[in-house]
């Protein structure tokens, strides 16, 4: 167990450091450097720029040394705490991504919750009661929800919300808690807000997982040991929920790993469209305003997210099912 | 999972056998002496959903070969008289006779508001007429014509036809839409055909060798999957330079969504291999001195391409979700390119939308496409194994 979890941690740190290097690639790919968009910046404000100046800068920020001296550079910044500054608002780069990383990740727990907490009871439901008319029901809105792209269900919904009910239904917090500091009250504010990006994030996960639940169960249900159990008259309610449910769990666990990203992934558009604070909106501004600290960043902080999820989830895994712990112990 | 649901073919020949000898055996005897094409195409032909979504799916590419005829207004033409009118419906009967028409719009402004209004004027019956003449295009690229499905007489139908309205600039957007098939459609075959390439490959490579090679490529799979695709995309559409041309940036974006696509082909392909490998058939042709090559060619490709068409049906919705999520932000196709992830650029803001829903229309043909390349996929999984 012990070596497995080592393991994973390793191939988590590897990911790690090919996502670092995706992130610089990204911060290097546009055209021109740093200081150019710095100094196109100044001469659009009325300095005026020599070249010794930016020959300066340059040298300044190691511009001028090799692609890979940059990278270790960078990375060195990083390790102590400097992320850069953003070229656009001219403050460090934490500075702006602070409250939204959080944001960002309490909307991707929030949707991971609300897809395992619909998922298992319909899952469950699905599959004693096949073919019933909930059943139906159940596929049909799944399909539904695994071909709607969210953001397109996010248009959808805040049309429908305006259209029937002629109030904005985007958005983290009510207008009076936007601008105010940390408080009890914005706090239930921001919870009574979370159940519809969680929802629109969640609907494809859950979707999906309801199937593979559904599949499992009904694969349990059908076996000896089941039929031995109703056989010695034992009560169906716990019946269904003592073993076959457990053995069924599976993917709950296992499927975490792609829902993270999935999800993660997800949020950046759908907050563009509901207009949430999160960490969205703020890259695809990054980006378009090449301002690429920012946006290299932000990718960086992402992808250890996601990292970070998935190994929670694959130690879960082995936590919970004894049969993968003892083949890896082989 | 479905396959519990659906019996195999062979099965039911088999129950039926009890009941009545000859016609039972003649069927098992057509069961028995069937290609695997066959054996696929009746188990397929059984899934009804997905037989329904294949012709769903090869309608949809009629109209974007035939996009140009089934549109009445030049697509890129903008007119700021024509801005955000709203659709227009199809009234087919005229006093009890099949005469299809519309009616007159009368532009107006909302004397409170002062923006532009339009009215439709039941007086004012404009006939539909078909075949008729309109903007001038190639037809499959060969010929010149300016013949469309519907039209009005006098060949002005931008100026009187609205089926779903207009955009901000005035341009049509049923025109638009049918134009918009084009790019998004075939788009996510570039990127799909890509992705089975790399898949194909490395899977084989993978999956054939083993060892180090395979252990190598799995961790390259595994880290790319669990990199959020949306940011990183993102990224990288950004760094295109801003004056690239509609071609370029379509091909960088192909690039782009295969990059992430090809892991799940690589899977279902290593998968197969490492299946196969163990097959007493492999075993046989090797002892009697087959050449690698000829191996997997000639016995192991043929047995697994059925499951290879069924993953790359399935990969397909995933490229069209992608592109039209990257249009949508304006990271992937621009304007003046149109796919349906362009149009519905218009509709990002909740004002414009409440305004005028119509912008939403690209969601429709975004949705069937992707719910009916999910279907044909799962049909088409289903009977990549006829004898499951």
């Amino acid at each position: 167990m012990l070596v497995y979890t080592i393991r994973r941690f390793l191939l988590a740190l590897l990911t790690i450091w090919a996502i670092s290097v995706l992130a610089f690639a990204i911060i290097q790919l546009p055209p021109g450097d740093y200081v150019t968009a710095y100094i196109a910046q100044l001469a659009s404000s009325g300095v005026d720029v020599t070249p010794e100046f930016a020959e300066n800068l340059r040298q300044q920020y190691g511009l001028d040394s090799p692609i890979w001296v940059q990278y270790a550079k960078w990375m060195g910044q990083i390790a102590r705490g400097n992320f850069g500054r953003s070229l656009e608002w001219q403050v460090p780069v934490l500075d702006i991504i602070g409250d939204r990383l959080w944001l960002t990740m309490a909307v991707s727990l929030s949707a991971v919750l609300l897809t395992w907490g619909l998922a298992l009871p319909i899952g469950i439901y699905s599959a004693v009661r096949q073919y019933s008319i909930a059943d139906y029901i159940f596929t049909f809105i799944g399909f539904i929800g695994l071909a709607v792209p969210s953001f397109l269900l996010a248009l959808i919904l805040m049309y429908l919300g305006f259209r029937y009910f002629g109030a904005n239904i985007g958005g983290l917090f009510s207008p009076e808690y936007q601008m105010a500091d940390w408080s009890l009250g914005k706090l239930w504010d921001l919870i009574k807000h979370l159940p519809l990006p969680a929802l629109i994030l969640g609907m494809a996960g859950t979707a999906q997982l309801v199937r593979i639940m559904r599949a499992n169960l009904l694969d349990e249900l059908r076996k000896p040991y089941v039929i031995t159990a109703r056989a010695k008259g034992m009560s169906e309610f716990r019946l269904v929920l003592k073993y076959p449910v457990r053995a069924a769990l599976n993917p709950f666990v296992s499927t975490l790993g792609y829902l993270f990203p999935f999800i993660i992934s997800g949020s950046i558009i759908v907050a563009l469209v509901l207009g949430l604070p999160t960490i969205g909106p703020l890259l695809l501004r990054a980006l378009v305003a090449q301002d690429m600290f920012l946006a290299g960043t932000i990718v960086l902080f992402l992808g250890v997210l996601t990292v970070f999820g998935t190994f929670i989830s694959d130690i879960l895994l082995m936590w919970i099912d004894p049969r993968i712990r003892f083949e890896r112990r082989e | 999972m479905s396959k519990a649901l659906t019996p195999p073919e062979s099965g039911t020949a088999f129950h039926s056998e009890l009941d009545d000898i000859p016609i039972a055996s003649a069927a098992e005897e057509r069961v028995s002496v069937a290609t695997q094409w066959q054996l696929m195409w009746w188990r397929f032909r059984k899934h009804r959903l997905a037989m329904i979504s294949g012709i769903v799916i090869a309608a949809f590419y009629l109209v974007a070969i035939f996009a140009d005829f089934l549109a009445y207004a030049d697509p890129h033409k903008t007119e700021a008289f024509r801005s955000l009118i709203a659709p227009q419906p199809i009234h087919f009967f005229d006093e009890g006779a099949f005469r299809p028409h519309v009616f007159g719009l009368i532009g107006k402004r909302d004397p409170r508001t002062f923006k532009r209004v339009y009215e439709p004027d039941p007086e004012q019956k404009i006939p539909l007429r078909f075949f008729a003449e309109g903007y001038e295009y190639k037809f499959l690229g060969l010929f010149k014509t300016n013949r469309h499905l519907i039209g009005v007489d006098g060949g002005n139908a931008e100026e009187l036809i609205f089926l779903l309205g207009t955009d901000q600039l005035g341009r049509d957007l049923w025109s638009r839409l049918m134009i918009a098939c084009r790019l998004s459609l075939t788009i996510g075959l570039a990127g799909v055909t890509l992705s089975l390439v790399l898949g194909v490959l490395l899977g084989g490579i993978s999956g054939l060798y083993g060892g180090a090679i395979d252990t190598a490529i799995q961790r390259v799979i595994e880290i790319l999957r669990s990199i959020p695709t949306i940011p990183l995309w993102m990224g990288l559409a950004a760094a295109m330079p801003r004056d690239w041309g509609v071609v370029q940036v379509y091909f960088a974006i192909t690039v782009i969504l295969s990059l992430i696509g090809w892991t799940d082909l690589a899977r279902v392909v290593r998968g197969r291999f490492l299946a196969l490998r163990e097959e007493d058939f492999v075993l046989a042709a090797e002892l009697a001195g087959v050449g690698q090559m000829r191996i997997i060619l000639r016995h192991m490709v043929p047995s697994f391409l059925s499951h290879i068409i069924a993953a790359t049906t399935l990969a397909l919705p995933n490229m069209i979700i992608s592109e039209t999520a990257l249009s949508f932000l304006g990271l992937g196709l621009r304007p003046p390119a149109v796919s349906w992830g362009v149009l519905l650029q218009d509709a990002q803001n909740i004002q414009t939308v409440a305004l005028s829903p119509w912008l939403l229309s690209a969601a429709i043909p975004v949705i069937i496409v992707i719910l009916a390349f999910n279907f044909l996929g799962d049909g088409l999984r289903d009977a990549a194994d006829p004898y499951g």
